[in-house]
């Protein structure tokens, strides 16, 4: 009671609100610190390196600075809630937890408060059907597809057949991790190939019975959808029953250095997908270098740079960045509000001939969004891990989704959602 | 001077057993419980609202339970986040499979459902104490978290095992999802904890709470004195389950909005809600709201001041932040081993000697 005066006391003195200055608010939601970290920096630093780089060349986007502000949430839900309360008042232009767990605490709130959300290759799948979900983006690819692409390369490597083969599914045991169950089971029964899942719990420091139990299973290809430090654990483990890499598939968030590192030598061939370009040989890196890095600006300790995640932060806050630009023709003023931000989002279109504008040739699938699809294209591409050179190599093109399967799961899901809400789908 | 029992005189029973016997508290009791029902409203920002003291008003519902469990009945429990997902898991089944059932109404049958459940794990305690116990109900904590995300009935079989609330109202004002509005949701829990503290004090200074400090102080003594050690430490576990109960639903259903077992209520907050209770004080209501004030609003002020105060980076203050709540965890203990109910308890033997301790 006593601290709820206090509380009362201090709150007169907050809610004052700030005076909308003349810039372009970009929340960063990171986790720097918590089990997570390894993967939640690289992240935050590519997003952060991004938009200093757009300040400092661009003088931010049609004319007006970027401001950015960092919340950290340790990949904690309860404070995941708190950050996003904190900048919400703030017209932030576009909220990005990197956390399956916060999207789905975020999704009504950001549906009632008209700020959109972009979950890139996380959060709830069925967003990308955006009549249901109006403020809800996860293009360019999300968890289903990379089931589906992670099933159509092994069928190409098979000659289109998987009869027959067993096919383990080695996951984090969250909403996360449960996401491709219903996918790998549907594709199971229509390939003809045995599915078996098997859980790892949080943290997933511990997996010896869980790789005693593939190793009793005999399985011919192993997908993975890990975080955190449970990547690193599964591919030592994977290495240690002698499991042959390069018939070990993780998701897009299973294949960062820090996840292949520590194995050493034994990590050789490991495979994961991506949807979007590794490696530093692409001409925004020499700006990067120049602008960010040359002026003692680049974000945390400034050693991540060119990591795998670090270019999906970088990929992250292009997009935000494209669809702020997209949403400032649509508006035809510079000071978008974030109910124009979504319609630029919506209206967003990256082709090749933009990506080499940006300096980022090939580094992701061209694709549209539409009111109907949020989801982008669904294609990525597997890269590979040399433990000689240290180094992530492209082994594939762009392999396509099944997105007519997809479309139809997803449909399901999101009609359930909005029956459970009611909502009636529709454009904005 | 003004605290004091000098002058204040006791004609009645009821007056001479009243929880406040000394004016000054009585008035001060008054004025908390005006304030936070007609002042705080008028001023509580969202930001305020949703991330600190609707967070904090829910723990302190959880701690209340966890005292009466641990503070006066002498029972370890380390399965508190356990129970709050059986009172998550009963709200998003009954509201989903009843849609029409007040939400309120709701909440008390969650509370009630984890009552059942808490009694269930209550039972190995007739044979077993402390260390002991403590382990039994570690092992609700995995079972029950273990049955939330591996049988698909309890999440409605969504493909991913998260439950999401869905919209409820009362007397026409929505309660819960995205669009209630934070005097609702503040209300709804101010009502739910003043009540439940109500409950709780006075069930601790009735029979039943004194059947339950005989048996924390010696089962054996009080075996023999008549109190019944199966009644009164399964009536332990039942209310402690019930208050948790509520708590977990006002977690899921006006906090959180979603929620997913393993990740809401791992065990982190079983020893989170413990803390509260360890650093408020054993057996006092006073110590539950003060354990919640000190791990739910200080992590929350402290962020605010380094980060939004100070300028500095977040990650830096999220560490400073786990370093200063350690040690003042420490300090705490190493100054007052019973709690910060018991600094209150030396503070008002000082404050009625004021200002002539002599």
């Amino acid at each position: 009671m006593k601290m709820m005066k206090i509380a009362a006391l201090l709150a007169a003195s907050a809610v004052a609100a700030p005076v909308a200055a003349q810039d372009l608010h970009f929340p960063m939601l990171n986790y720097r610190t918590g089990p997570y970290a390894p993967g939640g920096i690289p992240f935050a630093d590519g997003y952060q390196d991004y938009l200093t780089l757009i300040n400092e060349r661009d003088g931010g986007i049609g004319g007006l600075p970027i401001r950015t502000t960092e919340c950290e949430t340790a990949y904690n839900t309860e404070r995941g809630v708190e950050c996003y309360e904190s900048v919400r008042g703030d017209n932030p232009l576009v909220i990005q937890p990197l956390s399956t767990g916060i999207t789905y605490q975020l999704i009504p709130r950001v549906t009632a408060d008209g700020i959109p959300l972009h979950t890139m290759g996380y959060g709830r799948t069925s967003a990308m059907e955006g009549e249901t979900f109006p403020w809800v983006f996860n293009y360019p690819a999300n968890y289903w597809d990379g089931a589906s692409v992670a099933i159509n390369h092994l069928l190409a490597q098979n000659d289109g057949s998987l009869d027959g083969k067993k096919i383990v599914l080695v996951y984090h045991n969250s909403a996360y991790g449960r996401e491709p169950i219903r996918t790998l089971e549907i594709l199971s029964e229509r390939l003809g190939f045995e599915f078996l899942p098997i859980a790892v719990d949080h943290p997933g420091q511990e997996q010896g019975s869980q790789w005693l139990q593939i190793r009793r299973e005999r399985p011919d290809y192993v997908l993975m959808w890990g975080w955190g430090v449970m990547n690193a654990v599964a591919i030592q483990e994977a290495a240690n029953i002698r499991f042959p890499m390069d018939h070990f598939i993780g998701i897009w968030w299973s294949g960062s250095e820090n996840d292949v590192l520590p194995v050493g030598a034994g990590a050789d061939g490991y495979t994961a997908l991506t949807f979007h370009g590794v490696g530093t040989d692409y001409p925004v890196y020499s700006d990067i270098q120049e602008y960010v890095v040359g002026r003692g600006l680049a974000a945390g300790a400034g050693d991540q740079i060119g990591s795998a995640v670090y270019s999906r932060g970088l990929y992250a806050a292009m997009l935000a960045v494209e669809a702020a630009r997209t949403a400032q023709e649509l508006a035809g003023h510079a000071q978008i509000t974030p109910a124009e931000m979504r319609a630029g989002m919506e209206a967003l279109s990256i082709s090749e001939e933009r990506l080499t504008e940006l300096g980022l040739p090939g580094f992701s699938a061209p694709f549209d969004v539409s009111c109907q699809n949020h989801g982008g294209s669904g294609a990525a591409m597997l890269q590979q891990w040399d433990a000689d050179t240290q180094s992530w190599s492209l082994i594939s093109d762009w392999i396509e989704a099944d997105r007519e399967l997809i479309g139809e799961l997803a449909a399901e899901d999101a009609s359930v959602f909005a029956q459970e809400n009611n909502i009636t789908p529709g454009c904005l | 001077m003004l605290y004091r029992e000098a002058g204040d005189f006791k004609t009645s029973y009821a007056s001479d057993n009243q929880t406040f016997p000394i004016r000054f508290d009585r008035a001060a009791y008054w004025v908390a419980i005006a304030a936070a029902f007609l002042v705080v409203p008028m001023v509580l920002g969202d930001y305020w609202a949703n991330s600190i003291v609707i967070p904090f008003l829910i723990y302190v519902i959880a701690a209340l339970g966890l005292n009466i469990l641990i503070g006066y009945t002498g029972l370890l429990s380390l399965g508190t986040a356990a129970f709050m997902a059986v009172g998550a898991y009963a709200t998003f089944k009954l509201t989903t499979a009843f849609p029409g059932m007040p939400i309120y109404i709701v909440f008390l049958l969650s509370g009630l459902v984890t009552s059942a459940v808490g009694v269930l794990f209550g039972l190995p305690s007739l044979k077993i104490k402390g260390f002991y116990l403590a382990v039994a109900t570690l092992a609700a904590q995995f079972f029950l978290i273990w049955l939330f995300t591996r049988v698909e009935w309890f999440y409605n079989y969504s493909p991913t095992g998260q439950i999401s609330m869905p919209e409820r109202s009362m007397f026409g004002v929505i309660i819960t999802g995205a669009s209630a509005s934070s005097t609702a949701v503040y209300f709804t829990c101010l009502i739910f904890t003043v009540a439940m503290a109500w409950l709780a004090r006075n069930l601790t200074r009735g029979t039943m709470g004194r059947t339950w400090m005989a048996i924390r102080d010696m089962d054996i003594a009080a075996e023999i004195i008549g109190v019944n050690p199966l009644i009164a430490k399964l009536s332990s576990f039942a209310v402690s389950s019930f208050f948790v109960g509520v708590a977990g639903a006002l977690t899921f259903g006006v906090y959180l909005g979603a929620a997913e077992a393993g990740e809401a209520f791992s065990i982190n907050k079983s020893f989170l809600v413990l803390f509260m209770v360890i650093i408020g004080g054993l057996g006092s209501i006073l110590g539950s709201f003060l354990g919640a004030a000190f791990l739910v609003v200080l992590p929350v002020l402290l962020k605010l001041m380094l980060v939004d105060g100070f300028g500095w980076p977040a990650d830096l203050a999220r560490h400073l932040e786990v370093m200063i709540i350690g040690a003042l965890i420490i300090v705490v203990l190493i100054v007052e081993p019973h709690g910060m109910a018991a600094l209150w308890r030396t503070i008002k033997e000082k404050l009625r000697l004021w200002p002539f301790p002599h």
